[in-house]
Order: C-alpha cells, then sequence, then structure tokens
C-alpha cells in the first residue's frame, strides 16, 4: 500500500507514464499505416516486430478492427513468414491466433505453418502445432493428422504438449480424428516429462470420459503406477472420485474402493496435491467420520500456514464441511479463532462463519462479541455472510435468540447498503416467524429500524409485517405511533403502506378502532391519490358498525390473494374489457417450483443453477403457450360455449417425421368437451391441400360424441394450418379413449415455378396414427409451496392407500421416474431426485384434477438386494373418488 | 394389503411429449458430469497498473461476453484488492464468484482467475509462474514503464503459460527459456538446459530491448 502513488500525485504520474510509454498517443489508423512495412522486399525483422506488438497491444486494450482492416493486416502478417528471425516468427505466430482468420482465408498460411510443423527447431513445431489446430477446420484436420500424432510422444515435451493439448481443443469439434490417437496418448501418459504427463492424462479421460470400464481401468492403473506431475496427480485424484462416486462402496466390508489412494496422497510432497486428495475426501458421497479424520488433520495444519492462499483453501473447504459434519471440524476452532483476525478479509469471514457453524450454544455469546468487533472494519459483501450465518445459527439454537437478536438490531443500526439492511431485515423477519418468543423483541427493533430507514422497500415490508402481526400481540397500541409517523414524514409509497397497516390494527382490535379512524380521517387529505384511495376505502369499511360487515373487511384486509401475483399480472395485463368481468379463477396457479436454498451443498450450485433456469424457461414457455391456446379458442365460435379451457397438452406427433405431411395433435381438456387441434404441414411443394379435415373413430371408450369440427380451408406448402374436432363427454368425467385418425382432402397440383394452382384436383385421404385419451390429461400439474401443510389439511378420510410391486428395476431414480412421467403430475420440494444409493425414498406429488379437485400424491419406494422394487401409494383429494382414479391410473 | 404385479414400463407411456421428456433430463445429467470433472482451467490472466488500467489481459473464458464486462470484472478485482498488501506472498478472494489469485509489485498488479470450485492452489502455481517468469526475463526490474518497453515478451509468456485456458507449463525458467526461445537455433534441448542458462537468454534479451 505504501508504495502506491499517493492520489494527489495522479495526474503527474500520468504524464510521467506517457512520457515513458512506447504507446503513447498510439492510434489505430496509424499502426495500420505502419504495417505496410510487412509487404517490403528487404524485410526489417526488427520494425516488423515492433509494429506486430504495436497491433497486439491495441488488440490487448480492446480495440477491434473491421472485417476488412483483420483481412488486410492477416494476409500482410502472412508474408513476414519469409524472415529468418526467431522472434519475429514467435510474434507472427500470436498475430494470427489474435485474428483467428476465416477459413477460406486460412489456406494461405496452412503450408507455412505446416512447413514449420517440420522445422528442425522445436519451438517452431510446438508452436506451429498450437497456431495450425487453433486456426484449422476438419477437412485440413486429415492431411496433418499423421504429424499430430507422431508429435504425440515426441521426445521433447514442448512438442509433445503442444500436440496434447491441441488435441484436448479439438476433441469438441473433430472427436472421431482424436479417439485415433489413443496408443499415442496412452505412451504420453508414461512420459518421464511432468507436463505431458498431465496433459496426456487429460485428453485420455476426455477420449474415454464416457466409457466406464476404461475409465476404471485408467484409474486403478495409474493409482498403483508412479504419477510425477503433481497437476496430473490432482487429475487422477478427480477421476478416482469420480470412478468412486459412481461406484459405491464395497458391499462385503464397507470399505470404500481407492480410498486408501485417496489418503495416501495426504502424504504427497506437494501442497496442490494435499488439499485436492483432502478436498476430495470431505466430498465422498455419505463420508464417514472415520474416513473424515486424516483430510480435517491436513487442512489443520494449512490453517496455519504463512501463505493466505493456503489458509484460505483450507479454511473455505473446512467451512463447506462444516455443514454437513459440524462435529469433524470442531477440532479446528482454537486455529479457526486466531484466524478471525487474519490480514485476509475472505479467510476472516470464511473463519467466522464456520465458527457459527461448529460452535456449540455456550460459545454463542463469546463468539458474538468477537464477531461485533470485526464488523466494524468488512465489507458489505462480506457482513451479508456473516449476517447469514446467525441467522441459521438463530435458527439451530432459538433459546440464543436474545443475543442473536440483539446483534442484529445493533449492525441494522449502522451505516450499510441497501443489501446488507435487507439481509438483516430478511433475517429478522425469519426469526419472527420461526421463534414465537423473539416476535415481540424483533418487531419491536423494526419499528426503531423503520424510523430512520431510507429504503422504501424495506419500509413497506416491514410495515406489512407490522400490519399483520403488531394487531396479534399483547400490547398492539405501542405500534401505532411508530407506523402512524410514517404517514406523517415519508414519502408516498411509504404512506400509502402506513394506512394499509393502520386499518389492520382497526379492522382487528376492537379498542383501537375509533383512533384509528381519526387517524384514517386525516390521512384523506393527504397529496397523493393511492394514499387518499386507500384511506378512503378502509374508512368505509371500518366505520360500518354491522357484524358481517366487520368481517368482510377483516377477510379484505387480511386474506391473501391465493394465485401468484406473477401469473396474476400477466392474466390482467392480457385482459382485454369485455361483458365477461375478470375471472380470479382463470388465473393459472402454477407455482414455480421453490428453490431450497441451504439443502444443497455449494459444490452443486453451479449445476443447480443451470438446472432452475431450464426449468424456468421451460415453464415460462408452458405458461405463455397455455395463454395463447386459450386466446386462439375463444376465438371460434363453435367452441366458445364449452366454458373454460383446463388443460392443454403438449403436442402429440401424429405422423413420421420426414413424411409427406407432418401432423401433431393438442388435446384441449374441458369440464365436459374435448377439443382436438391437428396442427397440419404440407411439406410437398407441388400440392395444394383443399378442404382439409381430420376423421376421428373411437376406436376403444364409448363415452365421447363428436360435437364439432373445424375444417381447413386451404393449406398450401410450408404454411402450418389447423384443423379441430371437438368431442363431447359427460361433464367433470374422466373419460378414457382412443381414436384412429385419418387426413381427408382434396389435391390441386401445383406448378412450382409459377406457383399456380390447377383448376382440378381429386379427392384424397392419409391414414394418421392412433390417438389416446389418457388419465394423466385431467391432470393439471400444479405444485403447491408446503407440501405437508396442503398434505394434512386435505381429509384422511380421503386416503386411498395400497402397494406395489414394479419388478426389478435398475435403480429408484428409474422407478421414480417411470411413475411420475405416468401420472404426470407437479413434482414438489424437488423430491423427483433419488440420492446415490439410496435404499428408500420418498417423492411428493401435487396436482389438480378436472373440476378443480386438489389431488396429491405421496410416493415411498423401496429397494432390495435383488434390485426389486416395492412402490406404496397414498393419494389424498379433495373428492375421494380422484384417489381411486390415481390408483387406477397405475393399475392399468 | 394386497401386493400386486405391475408394469410399470415405457410401453405404458406412450405419449411421445412424456418420452422426449425423459431423455432431456438425461442429456442434463451427462452435461453436469463431465462438467465437474474437468481439467484445471484458467480463465483469464490480467495485469493492471496501480490505477486499475488495463496493461495486458488474456481471457480464455466466455464468461465476459465483450468488452465492456471484462473491464467490469477488471475494475471490481482492482477495487476489492488493491488495499490488501499481497506483496511478500500472494493473496487470494471469492470475487464476483470466482476464485482470483493476485500479487503486486511496484505499479503493477498481477490477477489469474480460476472457476469457484477449482483448487485454490493450481491458480496460484499459475500466477506464480507467470509472475516469475516476467521478473526473470525483466531481471527482476518489473514495473509499468518495463513492461510496456517489453510487451512482446509479456505476450509471449502469456502464450507459453496458458493454452485456451488449459495450463501449459508453470515452471518460470522453463517458462522463460521458451519465451527467449533459447535453443530455437542450436540443438540444445530445452530440457537439459540449466537454470543460469536460461537466466543468461533472459539477460541477454534484456540487453537487445535496452538497445532498441
Amino acid at each position: 500500500m505504501a508504495s502506491l502513488p499517493p492520489a494527489l500525485k495522479k495526474d503527474d504520474d500520468i504524464d510521467d507514464d506517457s512520457e515513458y510509454s512506447p504507446f503513447y498517443g498510439i492510434e489505430k489508423s496509424a499502426v495500420l499505416q505502419e504495417a505496410r512495412c510487412f509487404n517490403d522486399r528487404e524485410l526489417d525483422a526488427r520494425r516488423c516486430a515492433q509494429v506486430i506488438t504495436k497491433l497486439l497491444y491495441l488488440i490487448n486494450q480492446g480495440e477491434t478492427f473491421t472485417k476488412n482492416e483483420a483481412t488486410e493486416v492477416f494476409f500482410a502478417t502472412t508474408k513476414l513468414f519469409q524472415s529468418r528471425d526467431i522472434g519475429l516468427r514467435r510474434m507472427v505466430y500470436i498475430m494470427i491466433k489474435e485474428i483467428s482468420p476465416s477459413s477460406d482465408e486460412v489456406i494461405i498460411v496452412t503450408s507455412s505453418l505446416m512447413k514449420d510443423m517440420n522445422s528442425k527447431t522445436d519451438l517452431y513445431r510446438a508452436n506451429a502445432i498450437r497456431v495450425l489446430c487453433r486456426i484449422t477446420d476438419g477437412g485440413l484436420l486429415g492431411q496433418i493428422e499423421r504429424y499430430l500424432k507422431q508429435a504425440v510422444v515426441d521426445k521433447n515435451p514442448v512438442v509433445s504438449s503442444a500436440a496434447l493439448v491441441s488435441g484436448i481443443h479439438l476433441l469438441q469439434s473433430n472427436p472421431e480424428i482424436v479417439k485415433r490417437w489413443s496408443n499415442e496418448v496412452q505412451e504420453a501418459v508414461q512420459s518421464k516429462a511432468p507436463l505431458v504427463q498431465f496433459h496426456g492424462l487429460a485428453l485420455l479421460h476426455q477420449i474415454r470420459q464416457n466409457d466406464r470400464l476404461a475409465l476404471s481401468k485408467l484409474v486403478s492403473g495409474l493409482t498403483r503406477g508412479t504419477v510425477r506431475s503433481p497437476l496430473a496427480q490432482c487429475l487422477l485424484i478427480r477421476y478416482t472420485s469420480q470412478v468412486i462416486s459412481e461406484s459405491g462402496p464395497n458391499s462385503q466390508t464397507g470399505d470404500r474402493p481407492f480410498y486408501d489412494f485417496l489418503e495416501s496422497c495426504l502424504r504427497h510432497k506437494t501442497d496442490m496435491v494435499i488439499f485436492e486428495a483432502a478436498r476430495a475426501i470431505t466430498e465422498l458421497s455419505g463420508v464417514t467420520a472415520r474416513e473424515l479424520t486424516p483430510a480435517i488433520t491436513v487442512l489443520q495444519l494449512f490453517l496455519s500456514s504463512s501463505k493466505p492462499v493456503l489458509r484460505f483453501a483450507a479454511v473455505r473447504t473446512l467451512n463447506k464441511v462444516a455443514q454437513t459434519h459440524p462435529l469433524a471440524v470442531a477440532n479446528c476452532n482454537v486455529d479457526m479463532e486466531s484466524l478471525i483476525s487474519d490480514q485476509n478479509r475472505s479467510i476472516a469471514t470464511l473463519a467466522i462463519t464456520t465458527l457459527l457453524k461448529t460452535g456449540n450454544e455456550s460459545s454463542v455469546d463469546r463468539l458474538m462479541k468477537q464477531i461485533t468487533n470485526f464488523m466494524s472494519d468488512i465489507a458489505d459483501e462480506f457482513k451479508i455472510v456473516v449476517v447469514e450465518a446467525i441467522r441459521s445459527l438463530c435458527l439451530k439454537f432459538p433459546q440464543k435468540y436474545r443475543a442473536l437478536m440483539n446483534f442484529l438490531s445493533n449492525i441494522l443500526r449502522e451505516e450499510g447498503g441497501f443489501d446488507y439492511k435487507k439481509s438483516i431485515v430478511d433475517s429478522i423477519l425469519i426469526l419472527i416467524r420461526e421463534i414465537p418468543d423473539a416476535k415481540e423483541s424483533g418487531l419491536s427493533h423494526l419499528c426503531e429500524f423503520i424510523e430512520d430507514c431510507e429504503f422504501t422497500y424495506l419500509s413497506t415490508q416491514i410495515l406489512h409485517l407490522l400490519g399483520n402481526e403488531g394487531p396479534k400481540t399483547a400490547d398492539p397500541s405501542k405500534y401505532i405511533r411508530y407506523v402512524y409517523n410514517r404517514v406523517i414524514l415519508e414519502n408516498a409509497t411509504v404512506r400509502a403502506s402506513a394506512v394499509s397497516a393502520l386499518a389492520r390494527f382497526g379492522a382487528v382490535v376492537e379498542g383501537l378502532r375509533p383512533r384509528i379512524l381519526i387517524l384514517l380521517r386525516r390521512c384523506l387529505y393527504d397529496n397523493d391519490d393511492e394514499v387518499r384511495d386507500r384511506a378512503t376505502l378502509y374508512l368505509s369499511l371500518l366505520s360500518d358498525e354491522l357484524e358481517a360487515a366487520q368481517d368482510e373487511a377483516k377477510a379484505f384486509l387480511f386474506q391473501d390473494l391465493d394465485v401468484p401475483l406473477e401469473n396474476l399480472e400477466k392474466s390482467l395485463q392480457s385482459y382485454e374489457p369485455t361483458d365477461r368481468a375478470f375471472d380470479l379463477a382463470a388465473v393459472p396457479r402454477d407455482v414455480k417450483a421453490h428453490q431450497q436454498v441451504e439443502k444443497k451443498a455449494p459444490t452443486g450450485k453451479e449445476k443447480k443453477a443451470a438446472k432452475d433456469a431450464s426449468q424456468k424457461a421451460a415453464e415460462g414457455k408452458a405458461s405463455n403457450t397455455f395463454e395463447a391456446y386459450e386466446k386462439l379458442l375463444n376465438s371460434i365460435p363453435q367452441f366458445a360455449g364449452f366454458g373454460k379451457l383446463f388443460k392443454s397438452s403438449t403436442p402429440v406427433e401424429l405422423t413420421e417425421a420426414e413424411t409427406e405431411y407432418a401432423v401433431n395433435v393438442v388435446k384441449h381438456v374441458y369440464p365436459g368437451h374435448i377439443v382436438f387441434q391437428f396442427n397440419c404441414t404440407n411439406t410437398i411443394a407441388e400440392q395444394l391441400l383443399e378442404n382439409v379435415n381430420i376423421v376421428m373413430d373411437l376406436v376403444e371408450g364409448e363415452d365421447f360424441t363428436q360435437a364439432a369440427s373445424k375444417p381447413l380451408a386451404s393449406m398450401p406448402c410450408g404454411v402450418p394450418g389447423q384443423v379441430f374436432v371437438a368431442f363431447e363427454k359427460p361433464e367433470g368425467a374422466c373419460s378414457l379413449g382412443r381414436f384412429s385418425n385419418t387426413m381427408r382432402f382434396y389435391v390441386k397440383e401445383v406448378d412450382p415455378s409459377t406457383g399456380d394452382a390447377d383448376d382440378t384436383g381429386y379427392e384424397d385421404e392419409y391414414q394418421l396414427e392412433d390417438l389416446e385419451i389418457t388419465a394423466p390429461d385431467y391432470i393439471l400439474k400444479e405444485g403447491v409451496s408446503n407440501f405437508r401443510n396442503a398434505w394434512e389439511s386435505l381429509d384422511s378420510e380421503s386416503e386411498r392407500v395400497d402397494e406395489y410391486s414394479l419388478g426389478a428395476r435398475e435403480n429408484l431414480q428409474d422407478a421414480v421416474q417411470a411413475v411420475t412421467t405416468i401420472l404426470g403430475m407437479q413434482i414438489c420440494e424437488a423430491t423427483d431426485v433419488v440420492p446415490n444409493n439410496a435404499r428408500s425414498h420418498t417423492c411428493l406429488l401435487a396436482g389438480r384434477f378436472l373440476g378443480d379437485t386438489q389431488v396429491l400424491v405421496r410416493l415411498s419406494v423401496g429397494i432390495d438386494s435383488q434390485k426389486q422394487v416395492a412402490m406404496k401409494l397414498a393419494v389424498r383429494a379433495e373428492d375421494i373418488a380422484v384417489s381411486d382414479i390415481i390408483h387406477d391410473i397405475i393399475n392399468s | 394389503m394386497t401386493c400386486r404385479q405391475i408394469g410399470v414400463n415405457p410401453a405404458c407411456s406412450r405419449t411421445k411429449g412424456a418420452r422426449s421428456g425423459i431423455s432431456l433430463r438425461s442429456v442434463g445429467f451427462s452435461w453436469c458430469f463431465s462438467f465437474e470433472v474437468s481439467i484445471s482451467l484458467v480463465k483469464n490472466v490480467i495485469l493492471l497498473d496501480s490505477e486499475g488500467k488495463r496493461v495486458a489481459v488474456k481471457y480464455f473464458s466466455d464468461d465476459w461476453p465483450g468488452l465492456s464486462a471484462k473491464l467490469a470484472f477488471e475494475k471490481s478485482i482492482f477495487t476489492k484488492t488493491h488495499r490488501t498488501g499481497a506483496r511478500s506472498e500472494a493473496e487470494i478472494g471469492l470475487l464476483d464468484g470466482y476464485i482470483v489469485v493476485y500479487k503486486f509489485i511496484s505499479d503493477l498488479h498481477f490477477y489469474v482467475t480460476g472457476g469457484e470450485d477449482e483448487n485454490e492452489i493450481i491458480v496460484a502455481t499459475v500466477l506464480q509462474g507467470f509472475f516469475d517468469a516476467v521478473s526473470l526475463l525483466l531481471r527482476n526490474n518489473v514495473d509499468k514503464k518495463n513492461i510496456l518497453e517489453n510487451f512482446d515478451l509479456v505476450l509471449l509468456c502469456l502464450d507459453e503459460i496458458v493454452d485456451g485456458g488449459i495450463i501449459l507449463e508453470t515452471d518460470a525458467n522453463v517458462i522463460a527459456s521458451r519465451v527467449a526461445m533459447r535453443g530455437a537455433n542450436d540443438d540444445v534441448p530445452l530440457s537439459e538446459q540449466t537454470i543460469s542458462q536460461a537466466l543468461a537468454t533472459a539477460k541477454e534479451h534484456f540487453a537487445r530491448s535496452l538497445l532498441k
């Protein structure tokens, strides 16, 4: 820090710099001009190297070249291959890589690079290989493959490494070529040069990564042999853990295969390998305390290392372990505590949060004292981590809420940014919810906070909570002052939510009502519309003396909207004012899967994020298409009288791919009808189809009678069109059936060159695949946010339990997947994922059956040593008949 | 309670939509898997000056598309680290979800970034290799002025340390000698070179750069 130039001298410094900098005042156009010297007959190698350096400097600073400029520079650069200057040649290699020429330009340098690839100078060869593999495409690769294969086993490590690394890159685009090098790569793995071994191992693993047996063989061979390179050893540890996670523990002795190897790596001479092995052990699934001990011991040694990197790596890993095995980490507590004062604040924060996880009830007070000192000098982002750790600590030791709540309210009063404050407020809100004793003190802390809170979002959130919880406390009147102060002092948004909070006090606490009415009346003169509106509304609700009216007011004030806000917003946006009133029941209730934040280990975070994103995208798409379908069907007069659309299935293909006509069908389920939407595409350019209709014959089932159909007048090539057929069925019934479908149409020949159709044509028909109406068509995927509550709230009389045998299965995941697919219900709380090697598992499903009947399913599966799977299926529904139907689905 | 044998097999779930659902999931899993056991990858190597301005950078990952995202990342790590004393030993932090190892010397800030789950010590080894190789090549006169005057050496250094994110070499002596193209003209294999030879090469190169 001391040697950094003081801020005052900044301007002088810039001047100084620019005087010395060789790139002072550099300009792209001027450098491009200079680059013309590449074309000189007598090349000045030094000057050319300088110009290339300048060009690379520009690129490095983020300057971009236009297509023309890049082409020009590239062609000029290729001329420089004439020079024999070593330094210049190296710069040329880098330049070509940076420009990454297009495929038609590559051909210009190919021969020069191929010459270098066979040069006597090893460094030329290595670099030429790397450049060529970077810019080449598949076609050229065939020509140079022979050289590359040889290079892999070259005696010079730089050449061999270059070929191997290029192989790793090429494997993405040209796997079949690289896979042919298997023997050479295997030889490279045995190389004496450390880095060659590393690159060879990486490539060999990539080549074989889909072959479990080969991988296992590779690992067991190498763990017995010698690996010279620490980097290669780290890789080997990673691959070993992969093999371990796939094979599971040895059932006879309970020993884990390869655990001995990991343990032996803890005694390796380099820190890199020791750490990799320790981390691998802590991440083994279902690791035992006995297996953990040696790994924890070496990590503990790292904690007192002089190198920050080692301390950080160790404390970060121990922090993760503390989530699942707090006792195992408790041994390190003394070392951890000394890290609280570490210069590196990342290390200090990790140490504190680890201590918070491993500490017992008696150490909480002492820890809090240390943390208070620590909090003043760390950045907000670290503080947030600490606040989150304290929240989980408080939930773990509810008796300690007093000290922890005090701590939170203290830091709430200090300076801090929005995210930090929000995390504190969120923590207090959670504690109030989870620990009833903490409610009163928590509320008063929050009241104090909003007296001086600069964040509108937090104020409104707290006011809302006060309105809900305040009236239920022993002395509600003390909160009124805080709430009304907001009406006087704050901005319109906060004022409006304060008015709502006041009204809730008035609705619940009869004794306070007259006083609340006075306060609300004062709000009638507010200068904001929303505030006045709310005050007027609440006044009229509350001043009605009738008992029934009061109940209604309470219901209005306290009843939560039982639809997700996001969906409501969407529905309101798409609502067009007609004579039909907006129907709240028509808002989709599909809640997005709640994220289980603290359950999952951080290692899976990226994976989870990716999964969540894709899931969200899929759900978003689903609700969009549903709305689109609804709109489409409502616009067709024949189907207008069918009522509200219940469910639309995903499209089912009725033709093979690549046939003349492509047809898929979407099943739209109404209470008393089913509408089939056939999406047809004509792929024959010489034909125009007219009067397209689909004839559906009932093959199985008897409940259906055809009600209406809407043929398609004309279907030219490539333009998708829709044919609709509607069937009537008993209202609310779960009618099953199977239909055979034939497409009938009138064909007219078209002259593809002019696009004119003949006047005459002929009738034809086209057989489509059969279509089934199955029970899942009547079940809507609809999650519940709290499965347990939802389950308890359904009548236990409606429960139907039965046991089934599913026969032999590979694993439970397989069984769960099969059953959930058949039922087509929403998976709750991410219970569809079966932990590795689990012997039993329970999966929770929720859905809504036709006729708005909620149905919940508890699916317990178990597997025995012969891989026989048994399943217990418990179903509860609002209607007992629906419970039976679910069992019927499984039975059929 | 009766126990019935039922066949929950694909034949029961005939709808094609359902089938494609399953295949989608399995693809997802395999992708995650290869992702987890990957080779150590370096996301970027960054060299900033005392005001956080770019001196030399090399990105190997698409995590920061476009110049503005890259500059934002550089700014973010600079503001979060420039007050720390990473001079004698390399320091480390988890910044913006990445492992960043850094070391400062005079008016220069060296950074190497790795993924969140990367082995911290491997990332630190790359940084040390880069730092030491540059020191060797510039004969311990490492400051912004010298770096800019020998910009070609820095670029070659970066080129020899990491190739497309994969670590090529971490031994500073080997890196320095490869940058100096020792052994390009005569046939002495690199592995047989001694450290003093490599140093001599660096010296020679340095002298030449002074004459420029």
